[in-house]
């Protein structure tokens, strides 16, 4: 690794955009960095805390408790959870929203996964539930959980998005909210299981079968119509979610997953796909998941979740503690493959650096970047800007708004009055710290 | 590196598909021996309970029928205005009626039935399989075609007499039927 120069043990990092990104590097040098740091206001503070004398606490001194048979996270991180929409289960749909400002890395633990589900979370029987598989098929098939379990499988880390994921961005006023209330409905996990062409294989495809309908064994028994591209691409009969079986919310015990593509369209609780030659035209690909353009006309069949990127760290609730160097982190994501870079402003988009992107750098997957910041104590704006591999870039606001019309009114933060949002989020920083959703 | 395999491996599948096609065969001979079978074969009797699918061209649709009348008495029956209000005007699951124009510039359209759905045979699908929320799949397909007359008569899509069966119900023209554009047609 190149070093900067150094001066009398004092480094300055190079300057790489506008009110204080810096050289990653300036973080990553260790020590001599340190030592430059300590020297202005924060080190001050850290100098004296370090100063109190060391003591052994409680557990330090004794045994700690049995190791449970399955392990939870510590009791000092209860803060740490999904945000629920409908707790009391009221006769319509539910959210579970994802606290990306309490997470870091890439991989969503199962329990902070997000949920949308219509009929609560369900819990299947895995030894009563079976796929089946018929229509324009040379010989119709009924699986069961076991029976799958016994075909060859495959893993890959994938995020899975929420058509309405972000829908607070589309509002006359920036709507206030963390980054779980304002992009929570989109996680990313390992999921293992079997490829949907392998099935296929063995039931045989009809040439005139152009769409697949999938639907799940919930409450509305939830069905999209999916085209048979994406059945002999990358679609997958999930069993396994981060290792474990899939948790009861995402689909115990099999989902359908369609990397890249909307979320709904990845049924839960899967237990029929049906070979067809045109779509169903379901509630969820007429009414729901169907963008209203300016114009009137509706966009329909809008697959991919396109290119995004959010800053975690800092974000509205993660305020800063004074001047000084902060590591500025974000997760981004494209449903058309990897991420192949991502740039940070803190000046509202004048002018841009770019943030190292963290191995590994996988296909529609989360994908961790990080930008190195000293922060002067004025008020900054803060933007991350994602391009991916197909040479989409992540839009601004106003190109956003001049392609799906003007927002009408500020709606509420929960409200979905827009899907497939993927603008270019702004967090602005006041002097005293504080983090807020703006628009720049 | 990761990319790459999976791509040959995509090949390899379409190509042993197309291979199948091209014998028009379905399921090649070789694959039986290399491949491994787990499947069941199932009979259509035996899955017609679960084969709900309805086509926007009717296909699927069961026989049975209703009229708006008999509709209000099953949307009485079941308490649906808890959640769709009195005469579908809107409750906490939003209303079944109404809806303005969708490219009004002063607020949010909604999106309901009679200002934005394609197509009728998607109330009867939705209803049969997801309502009434506290108990769905129990109405039989005669309230099920009941209850579809009454929405489509509240919006004034239909007359108060007019009977939803297998026959009519796909032939009812919604009116925001050529309202949508495929994103993405090359995608399927």
């Amino acid at each position: 690794m190149k070093r900067k120069p150094r001066n009398n043990g004092i480094t300055s990092p190079q300057p790489v955009a506008g009110n204080g990104l810096v050289d990653r590097r300036a973080l990553l040098g260790g020590g001599v960095m340190l030592a430059g740091a300590m020297t202005t206001g924060i080190g001050a503070t850290l100098t004296s805390a370090a100063a109190e004398p060391m003591e052994n606490g409680p557990w330090s001194l004794g045994p700690g408790v049995p190791i449970p048979p399955y392990g939870q996270p510590s009791k000092y991180e209860q803060k740490v959870v999904r945000t629920l929409s409908n707790p009391k289960l009221e006769p319509r749909g539910s959210a579970a929203r994802t606290p990306h400002h309490m997470l870091n890395g890439t991989i969503t633990p199962n329990g902070l996964h997000f949920v949308i589900a219509r009929g609560g979370e369900t819990h299947v029987d895995p030894d009563k539930h079976r796929l089946v598989i018929h229509g324009l098929v040379k010989q119709p098939m009924v699986y069961t959980v076991d029976a799958l379990h016994r075909y060859p499988m495959v893993s890959r880390i994938t995020f899975v998005e929420c058509g309405g994921n972000s829908a607070p961005l589309y509002s006359k006023e920036p709507i206030q909210g963390t980054v779980q209330a304002l992009h929570g409905l989109s996680s990313c996990a390992e999921w293992t299981g079997v490829r949907l062409s392998t099935l296929l294989e063995e039931t045989g495809v009809d040439p005139k079968a152009k769409w697949f309908i999938a639907e799940g064994a919930d409450l509305p028994t939830m069905n999209r119509s999916i085209p048979m591209t994406k059945a002999l691409d990358d679609a997958m009969i999930a069993l396994y979610q981060n290792g474990e079986a899939i948790n009861p919310a995402n689909g115990y015990p099999m989902r359908l997953l369609l990397p890249g593509y909307e979320g709904n369209m990845n049924v839960k609780w899967l237990r029929r796909i049906k070979l067809v030659e045109s779509p169903t035209m379901a509630i969820n690909e007429t009414k729901q998941y169907t963008i209203l353009r300016p114009d009137g006309k509706a966009w329909q069949f809008y697959f991919p979740q396109e290119v995004k990127s959010f800053i975690t760290h800092p974000s509205p609730g993660l305020s800063l503690k004074g001047p000084g160097f902060y590591e500025i982190a974000g997760i981004a994501y494209s449903g058309n493959g990897r991420i192949s870079r991502v740039d940070v402003s803190a000046d509202g988009g004048k002018s841009w650096a770019q943030a190292a992107l963290q191995d590994p750098v996988l296909s529609k997957a989360f994908t961790r970047f990080r930008m190195a910041w000293n922060w002067d104590g004025r008020p900054v704006t803060l933007q991350s800007r994602a391009v991916d591999e197909a040479g989409n870039i992540q839009p601004t606001r106003e190109a956003f708004i001049a392609e799906r019309g003007p927002p009408r009114g500020t709606p509420n933060v929960a409200a979905f009055t827009m899907e497939h949002c993927n603008a270019i989020t702004s967090w602005g920083i006041s002097t005293n710290g504080e983090v807020a959703h703006v628009y720049a | 590196m990761f990319m790459p395999k999976m791509s040959m491996r995509r090949m390899i599948t379409r190509n042993r598909l197309a291979f199948a096609f091209a014998l028009g065969l379905g399921v090649s001979a070789a694959g039986a021996a290399d491949a491994p079978r787990f499947g069941q074969p199932i009979s259509p009797a035996d899955l017609a309970p679960w084969d709900i699918s309805i086509a926007p061209d009717g296909v699927g649709l069961p026989p049975g029928s209703g009229t708006a009348a008999q509709g209000e008495a099953v949307y009485t029956k079941y308490a649906c205005a808890l959640c769709h209000g009195e005469k579908g005007a809107g409750g906490p699951s939003g209303p079944l009626v109404g809806g303005g124009p969708l490219d009004s510039k002063e607020r949010d359209p909604q999106k309901l039935i009679g200002n934005y759905w394609p197509y009728a045979t998607t109330i009867f699908d939705f209803t049969r399989r997801a309502m009434p929320w506290q108990q769905p799949k129990t109405l039989t397909n005669d309230e099920v075609y009941a209850v579809t007359a009454y929405i489509l008569a509240l919006n004034k899509i239909i007359g108060e007499n007019d009977v939803m069966n297998a026959e009519t119900l796909p032939k009812v023209k919604m009116p925001n039927r050529d309202g949508f554009i495929s994103k993405y047609p090359e995608k399927h």
